[in-house]
């Protein structure tokens, strides 16, 4: 099962992306577990520096930018 | 059964604010009337005066520069190794082009306090950051007027620095020595596809578009001022011909798709809280000589002159208060009308954005207790002194 992560202190963008996030892998029929990474301590753990991030099983996908949802389909369906 | 009270108690709010609205010839009626009248009244002046010639080409400003310019060559210089005094000069002049929103500012000031250059640079970013950005430094001149903009920046910029240096004075026994991690993960930043001078010359002719249609007419008959200001609308469409040239052979289209939409993206972000932001400062302050809900002589009182205790009482309202991006202006701009004096303006032009409670709970997380008050008190004061220096001059 897929492992989603999506970091970011609870900005515009980062609530943005999850939820782009959330209708791809509804309609990519994705068995997967959404996790939201608040704290900014644990953000620094990833070692970016800018939000929001999109984490695939541990490994940084996207850094500081918002996909549409076209882009994130493609993005998991890759992985 | 605690959701449904908690609506119970909203509609009871709501029911009695509505129903003891002053609504009539009574005093406070005509106060609500005229600060009803006032917030629409200044949401047009922005549709007529600001949106097409200022905010537009800020935003594909804003939108390039996000996409375009390498953050990634900024970044370097916040690394644990690099320049002391690079640092900090990078960090308190680098908020131009990185910071637009609260989702860059934190998380590249804790990156750059626990695995970067420390303490100083980190405070000196989160100072300047959100008062430099394009944007901002924009709207601020637009709206405010140049001296006020210009005065913004440099205050933003040589106060950044001020503090960052104390803050690392101060904890110099903290300072984290053992920083193996020289660089970030940055590699999604994309690297530059063309030579600096193109890019200088994109940037360069919105910038000039900006610019020359937003020319006022000068004050003195005579001058060179004068004729530039006769020809502004030639030079304007220099400009747009020549950024027309520049998007037409030196950009590939995938290029230009993602610049228009990161420019979308700041519209989408910034215009909801900039057209509620008018309405409530129309609505409390109005417009310059037009009376709203909140009375003139309160403001003078609080803010008026430029007493220390008015530009005390600026920089800690703006301190705690949370101002969503640029709607820092259209408050000041109603503050202004309302007889605040311009020292205090700038003192909350400087401590206001840097600050807000909830980022003061997010920066507590990062450097803990004593060095968020440190802090705090250090953006209080400098604003405050700023404030009384600028109040004097101008």
């Amino acid at each position: 099962m897929m492992r989603i992560q999506i970091l970011g202190a609870g900005c515009h963008r980062c609530r943005k992306l999850a939820a782009n996030i959330e209708i791809a892998t509804k309609e990519l029929g994705l068995e997967c577990t959404i996790e939201k990474v608040t704290n900014i301590q644990k953000i620094m753990e990833y070692g970016v520096i800018m939000t929001p991030v999109l984490v695939v099983d541990g490994v940084v996908k996207i850094v500081g930018k918002v996909p549409d949802i076209d882009e994130v389909k493609r993005l998991l369906s890759s992985i | 059964m605690r959701n449904e009270l908690k609506k119970i108690l909203i509609i009871a709010v709501v029911f009695l604010a509505v129903y003891f609205l002053p609504i009539g010839e009574s005093p406070a009626g005509i106060r609500f009337r005229n600060g009803l009248f006032e917030a629409f009244a200044l949401l047009n002046e922005y549709a007529r005066k600001h949106v097409l010639l200022c905010l537009v080409p800020a935003f594909f400003i804003a939108g390039g520069i996000s996409v375009f310019l390498s953050q990634a060559s900024v970044i370097r210089y916040f690394g644990a190794k690099a320049n002391r005094w690079l640092s900090y000069s990078i960090a308190s002049v680098s908020g131009t082009i990185l910071a637009v929103c609260s989702c860059t500012i934190l998380p590249l000031f804790a990156g750059i306090y626990s695995r970067g250059a420390g303490i100083g640079p980190a405070t000196a970013f989160l100072y300047s950051g959100p008062a430099i950005n394009v944007l901002a430094i924009i709207l601020t001149a637009r709206v405010l007027g140049m001296e006020l903009g210009i005065a913004r920046a440099i205050g933003a910029i040589s106060f950044g620095i001020t503090i960052g240096l104390t803050m690392s004075i101060i904890f110099r026994d903290n300072q984290h020595q053992d920083n193996q991690a020289d660089s970030f993960n940055s590699e999604d930043l994309q690297k530059p596809s063309r030579p600096l001078w193109q890019e200088i010359v994109f940037f360069g002719s919105m910038v000039g578009i900006l610019v020359f249609a937003n020319l006022s007419k000068p004050s003195s008959d005579n001058s060179f001022w004068m004729m530039i200001f006769n020809f502004k609308w030639f030079i304007t469409l220099a400009c747009l011909i020549l950024l027309a040239y520049t998007i037409a052979f030196w950009f590939k289209k995938g290029e230009l798709t993602t610049w228009v939409k990161s420019t979308w993206e700041f519209v989408w972000l910034i215009m909801p809280m900039l057209f509620f932001g008018i309405l409530i400062a129309g609505f409390l302050m109005g417009r310059p000589d037009h009376e709203a809900v909140i009375p003139s002589s309160w403001v003078v009182g609080l803010v008026g002159g430029n007493s220390i205790w008015s530009n005390l009482f600026a920089s800690v309202v703006g301190a705690f208060m949370y101002f969503a991006t640029l709607t820092e202006v259209p408050i000041l701009q109603g503050l202004i009308g309302a007889g605040m004096g311009k020292g205090p303006a700038l003192a909350l032009l400087l401590a206001g954005p840097a600050l807000s409670l909830p980022n003061m709970l997010v920066i507590r997380q990062v450097i803990g207790v004593k060095k968020t008050v440190v802090f705090i008190t250090l953006v209080i004061s400098l604003s405050t002194i700023a404030g009384l220096i600028y109040g004097a001059f101008f």
